[in-house]
C-alpha cells in the first residue's frame, strides 16, 4: 500500500496535526450532545461521549480525546484515559443498549493512564468489565481505530462488531519503545521493534482485527469525513436490521477466531 | 478448622513475624535460602513443608504451576486438558523461537498456564493455573486458547472454574494477537458467567498487565494471596510518567483489598479450605463426592 516503514507510520500515527476524537464527532454527526461523568467518582476529559445523530440515526458516541494546543493536552490528559472514563464509556454504552441506539467509537491513545490514581481506582478492573460488557451488548458496536492504538487502553472500546482502521493509524501490544527497551534495554531500536510488533493497519487487517482500512486521502477535509460518515451510517443500518442473536454470535465468533490460527497442537 | 481471611498481614509481618514460628534451624549442612522479606536463613525443607511460605514471617514464596496444582487439587483427581496446545512463533519475532526452546527445556512446562479438570474439597471443577516460570506467566495465542477453552468446556458440563494467576500481561512477542487475547478470555468468561457458573480467581505474585485487565478482574469472587503485587501498569512505569515517590506498599494484595478490588486475602495455609468452601456455596449443597481434609 505505501513504502513507509511501520515506525514511520507510528510517527504519522501520533503527529499533532491529526485529526483527534472530537474532530470526528464535530464533522460527521450533528447535534452532539456531550455527557459527562461516570456516576462513581469523576469525569475523565481525555473521553468524549454524548448523542448525536448520524444523518437521521440517533447513536451513542464515544472518542479518546487527545487535544491539540499544549494546553489542551494537559487537560486531556494526552487522549491517556483513567478508569472513570472507561467506566462513563461503559455506563453511556448499557444507556444505548437500554435505548437501542448504536455505539460509534473513536479510539486514539498511546494506552490507559499510568498513575497512581488509575491504579488505586481499578484500571485493570476498568478495562476488563468494558471488555466482558462489550462483547455482550445488545445494540450494534463500531469502532474506528483513528490514530495510535495503545493495548489494553484502545481494546478497552474496541471490543465491537466491527473494527475499522485509518491506513496510517498503529495498533499494538505495547509501544515500539517499550518493547525495545524491555528486549534490547535499549529505547532507541524502537523502530526495529515497530516493524517487529506488526502494527501496520496492512497487519492488523492480515490477522483479521481489524475488518477494513480506511484511506487516509483528503485526511480530516470534507471529503474524507463525507466518506467515513457514508461508510458508517451504512454499516450501522445493515448491523441495526440483524436479529439480535445473530449480531452477538458474529461479534463473538469474530474474537473467538483470533489467534487460533497461529496455534500447535501436538 | 475455621477459615481465616486474614485482613492486612503485612501488619502481622512488621511486627516480627508469628509468634508461632517453628524454630528455624541451625543445620548447616542442610540447604537453605534467604527470605527476601524477613532475610532469616530458612532450610528449604521447611519451607517446602510450610506451603512454600516462610516459616519465620509467612511470606509467601513462588510457586510453580505444578506445585499449586499438586497443593490444591485433591490428589489424583487432575485431569489435564490442551497440554499439547502450543504458540508457534507466528510473526518470526526476533529471539522468539530461541526463548521458547530454552524456556521448554529448562522448565518442561510448554506454555505458560496448565489447565485441566479436577476436584477440590470433593467439589469438580475446571481449575487453570499460570505458570511464572514460563516467560513470567505472559498471555500469548495458546494461553488465551487454553483458558478459552477450559471456560468453554466447563460451561458446556456446567462445572465451575476456579483460576490461579500469575502474569506480567500479553506476551508482546506475539503482537497484536496476544492483545485480543483478553477479549477473547473475556467472551468465554461472560458466557460462563450467563449460563450462571462460578468463576473463583486467585490472584498470586506477581499479576499484572493484560491479565489483570481482563480473567483475573472477572471472577465472581475475587481472592489474593499475602504480599502478592497486583495492578495493571508496571511500578516503574508508573513511576516514570508520574515523577512522583509510589506510596507504601502500592499495588499489592492488601492495597488491593484497601481500594475494594479483591474480596478477600487468604494465605495458603487456609486456602484449600476457603476455596473448597467458597465452591460448595455454589453447589446448593449437593456435594457427593468424599471431602479431602
Amino acid at each position: 500500500m505505501s513504502n513507509k516503514t511501520a515506525y514511520d507510520k507510528v510517527r504519522l500515527a501520533r503527529a499533532n496535526n491529526r485529526p483527534t476524537g472530537k474532530d470526528y464527532i464535530d464533522a460527521m454527526f450533528d447535534g452532539f450532545f456531550e455527557l459527562h461523568g461516570d456516576r462513581r467518582y469523576g469525569d475523565d476529559p481525555a473521553i468524549v461521549a454524548g448523542l448525536a445523530k448520524l444523518m437521521d440515526m440517533p447513536v451513542t458516541v464515544i472518542a479518546i480525546e487527545k487535544g491539540r494546543s499544549a494546553r489542551e493536552r494537559a487537560f486531556r490528559n494526552f487522549g491517556a484515559p483513567n478508569p472513570e472514563g472507561y467506566r462513563k464509556a461503559l455506563r453511556l454504552m448499557r444507556q444505548a443498549e437500554k435505548f437501542k441506539r448504536p455505539v460509534v467509537c473513536f479510539v486514539d491513545t498511546s494506552g490507559a493512564y499510568c498513575g497512581i490514581g488509575a491504579e488505586e481506582r481499578g484500571q485493570g478492573q476498568a478495562i476488563a468489565e468494558n471488555l466482558m460488557t462489550m462483547m455482550t451488548l445488545k445494540t450494534p458496536v463500531i469502532s474506528v481505530l483513528v490514530g495510535e492504538g495503545g493495548s489494553g487502553g484502545a481494546l478497552a472500546l474496541a471490543v465491537a462488531d466491527r473494527v475499522w482502521i485509518l491506513e496510517n493509524a498503529v495498533y499494538s501490544v505495547i509501544s515500539p519503545e517499550g518493547c525495545a527497551s524491555i528486549l534490547w534495554k535499549d529505547a532507541s531500536r524502537a523502530a526495529e521493534a515497530a516493524a517487529s510488533l506488526k502494527l501496520t493497519s496492512e497487519d492488523i487487517l492480515s490477522f483479521g482485527v481489524a475488518d477494513k482500512i480506511i484511506p487516509e486521502k483528503e485526511l480530516g477535509k470534507g471529503d474524507f469525513y463525507l466518506g467515513l460518515k457514508t461508510m458508517l451510517y451504512e454499516e450501522l443500518s445493515g448491523l441495526k436490521v440483524l436479529p439480535l442473536e445473530s449480531l452477538l454470535e458474529a461479534r463473538f465468533a469474530r474474537f473467538r477466531r483470533l489467534g487460533t490460527e497461529g496455534l500447535l497442537e501436538t | 478448622m475455621p477459615i481465616r481471611f486474614i485482613r492486612k498481614p503485612q501488619n502481622e509481618l512488621e511486627k516480627g513475624g508469628r509468634q508461632s514460628a517453628p524454630p528455624v534451624s541451625a543445620d548447616e549442612n542442610e540447604p537453605s535460602t534467604a527470605c527476601p522479606n524477613c532475610r532469616k536463613q530458612i532450610p528449604l525443607s521447611q519451607i517446602w513443608g510450610n506451603f512454600h511460605c516462610c516459616t519465620s514471617c509467612g511470606h509467601h514464596f513462588r510457586m510453580n504451576a505444578r506445585q499449586r496444582i499438586n497443593f490444591i487439587a485433591d490428589s489424583d483427581s487432575f485431569i489435564e486438558t490442551d497440554s499439547g496446545l502450543v504458540s508457534r512463533d507466528f510473526m518470526s519475532f526476533p529471539g522468539y523461537r530461541q526463548k521458547l526452546d530454552t524456556t521448554i527445556k529448562s522448565g518442561g512446562e510448554n506454555e505458560a498456564v496448565i489447565c485441566g479438570e479436577a476436584s477440590i474439597g470433593g467439589v469438580r471443577c475446571g481449575l487453570f493455573v499460570m505458570e511464572p516460570y514460563f516467560m513470567m506467566g505472559s498471555m500469548g495465542t495458546a494461553v488465551g486458547e487454553r483458558i478459552t477453552r477450559l471456560f468453554e468446556y466447563m460451561t458446556a458440563k456446567r462445572l465451575p472454574v476456579v483460576g490461579y494467576t500469575v502474569s506480567g500481561g500479553a506476551r508482546m512477542q506475539e503482537g497484536i494477537l496476544s492483545l485480543m487475547q483478553m477479549a477473547k478470555t473475556s467472551a468465554a468468561v461472560a458466557r460462563h458467567s450467563a449460563a450462571g457458573l462460578f468463576y473463583l480467581v486467585v490472584l498470586t505474585d506477581p499479576t499484572t498487565g493484560g491479565v489483570t485487565a481482563s480473567f483475573a478482574m472477572e471472577g465472581d469472587i475475587i481472592l489474593a494471596e499475602p504480599g502478592a503485587v497486583i495492578g495493571f501498569a508496571g511500578a516503574r512505569v508508573i513511576e516514570q510518567t508520574t515523577r512522583k515517590k509510589l506510596p507504601q506498599g502500592f499495588q499489592t494484595a492488601e492495597f488491593c483489598l484497601d481500594h475494594g478490588f479483591v474480596d478477600a486475602i487468604v494465605p495458603r495455609s487456609s486456602q484449600k479450605q476457603a476455596v473448597a468452601s467458597l465452591l460448595r456455596f455454589h453447589t446448593g449443597g449437593a456435594v457427593t463426592n468424599e471431602h479431602e481434609q
